[in-house]
């Protein structure tokens, strides 16, 4: 059996400096002590570990971090932010390479994560307060179509009959701050 | 005792029970709830993966308003404890954020619920409303995620094993149990996204509560409570394991223990049944 050949990589800086202009994370300082990995609980559903995804950035290895699995499998726990000796927060430099995939266009690995997302940003925008019966049948039909949304109507009515669902938005219109916060950030759903 | 009060959009919805059991112990504790005016979505787990300017302004208007009031703030769910959480620490920092023009005083501490009850009222004060011991009930008590990571940003004391919920059953009566994953993820809002990988996150937390001796499992958290709470039909037909194991919100077994006569109505918006469970052990 042949054995495979060590890959070769010419290191570009351009990829670590834009995600650390973003982040504010130092993630040249990660000496890949592995803390991260050994403590991601997600790491069983991850295709790059944690560390591996910072030596990635380090190295410019742009299109592999973009199109992982790992930054949509990640659930923000923060663990590899609580331990890592350096001080760098990868949560947040995961939620750094989320907003670049999604701004440059990136397809999603785990496709129904960002349309989650989407949705849940869609109503707050829209009600000032979320609105999860709406957030969650907007998800449903968008991720999984009106078969999907017909699937969870059993759901649905259960939870309704069990007093768990708002049937109508808060009495509360996002205030002209709200609006203006969504308007200078520029979020949109 | 008057407190600011952040509750969230999901204990108006999903989590309603909480926001119930929140609302009538706190005023058999004599403390007084004062909502926050105009409140809006703190961002969540949505607005800090999209965009992070967007998530530290929709939380810091929220303090904004609470500054002006002066008040500190106590907030039952874990995410908005986060987010609020960051928040504070960019309005403390001076750093400009959009919309948000207010000058920040700072003189108000932001804090979850559990660590409320426990360190601003304590045991005596829990204690003199007991009524009900809770006798029989084997619990482990799950903090989860938010409650206290990252601590440079939640100012935990203790980030791997907090302690105030614990204290707080201890002191009810319960037979608390020891266990290493009070502190570990129940996968958020991947139960949507991606639930097959968040029920093997739930079924671990169900097979390390019943390894450390436990018969039911309290949460703090209504994303935690809703993930624990929803799928046990599921996740025992996927892995030929039988789960079936009541999830209470803290705030709920404070309620039983004082006597509360809710409680019941609270429980049965639970989709893990946990009526008879407690009517077996002769606490309902």
């Amino acid at each position: 059996m042949a054995t495979k050949s060590p890959e070769i990589v010419v290191p570009d800086s351009s990829f670590r400096k834009q995600v650390e202009a973003l982040s504010g994370q130092k993630i040249s300082t990660c000496f890949q002590c592995e803390k991260c990995t050994n403590g991601c609980p997600l790491l069983f559903a991850m295709d790059i570990p944690p560390h591996k995804m910072m030596r990635s950035v380090q190295l410019g290895l742009k299109d592999r971090a973009l199109n992982s699995d790992t930054i949509w499998v990640c659930a923000s726990c923060e663990t590899c932010t609580t331990r890592c000796p350096n001080g760098i927060d990868i949560a947040h430099l995961m939620d750094t390479l989320r907003q670049i995939a999604q701004r440059e266009g990136f397809k999603a690995a785990k496709k129904f994560v960002p349309i989650f997302h989407s949705a849940f940003v869609g109503s707050m925008k829209r009600w000032g307060r979320v609105h999860e019966m709406e957030m969650a049948a907007l998800f449903t039909l968008k991720s999984s179509g009106l078969k999907g949304l017909m699937e969870q109507k059993n759901q649905g009515l259960e939870m309704l009959r069990k007093g768990k669902v708002r049937i109508r938005p808060y009495r509360f219109r996002p205030s002209k701050q709200v609006r203006s916060i969504f308007k200078k950030a520029g979020g949109k759903g | 005792m008057d407190v600011s009060y952040y509750p969230g959009c999901s204990l108006g919805g999903t989590a309603r029970e909480y926001g119930e059991s929140v609302e009538a112990v706190a005023k058999t504790l004599g403390v007084n709830l004062a909502e926050l005016p105009d409140w809006n979505c703190c961002g969540s787990s949505s607005a800090h993966v999209t965009n992070d300017e967007l998530a530290v302004a929709l939380a810091a208007r929220n303090l904004e308003i609470a500054d002006r009031i002066g008040l500190d703030v106590a907030v039952p769910c874990a995410m908005c404890f986060s987010r609020l959480k960051v928040a504070e620490k960019a309005l403390k920092s001076g750093k400009e954020i959009a919309g948000i023009s207010h000058k920040y005083q700072g003189n108000l501490h932001v804090k979850h619920l559990v660590d409320f009850f426990w360190e601003d009222l304590g045991r005596q004060e829990i204690l003199a409303k007991l009524k009900k011991p809770l006798k029989g009930l084997n619990p482990v008590c799950y903090y989860g995620c938010l409650i206290t990571r990252p601590p440079s940003i939640t100012d935990a004391a203790n980030a791997e094993d907090p302690q105030s919920m614990d204290n707080i059953l201890l002191t009810l009566g319960a037979n608390v149990k020891n266990w290493s994953y009070k502190t570990d993820c129940c996968g958020g809002s991947l139960i949507l996204t991606l639930p097959d990988i968040a029920h093997k996150l739930v079924q671990k937390l169900f097979d390390m509560a019943q390894e450390a001796g436990a018969d039911c499992i309290v949460a703090g958290c209504p994303m935690c409570h809703n993930n624990l709470d929803c799928c046990q039909k599921e996740i025992s037909q996927a892995s030929g394991n039988h789960y079936d194991i009541p999830i209470f919100f803290f705030t709920e077994l404070m309620g039983l223990a004082f006597g509360d006569q809710s409680v019941e109505t609270w429980l049965s918006r639970h989709e893990t049944d946990a009526i008879s469970f407690l009517k077996q052990k002769g606490l309902l």
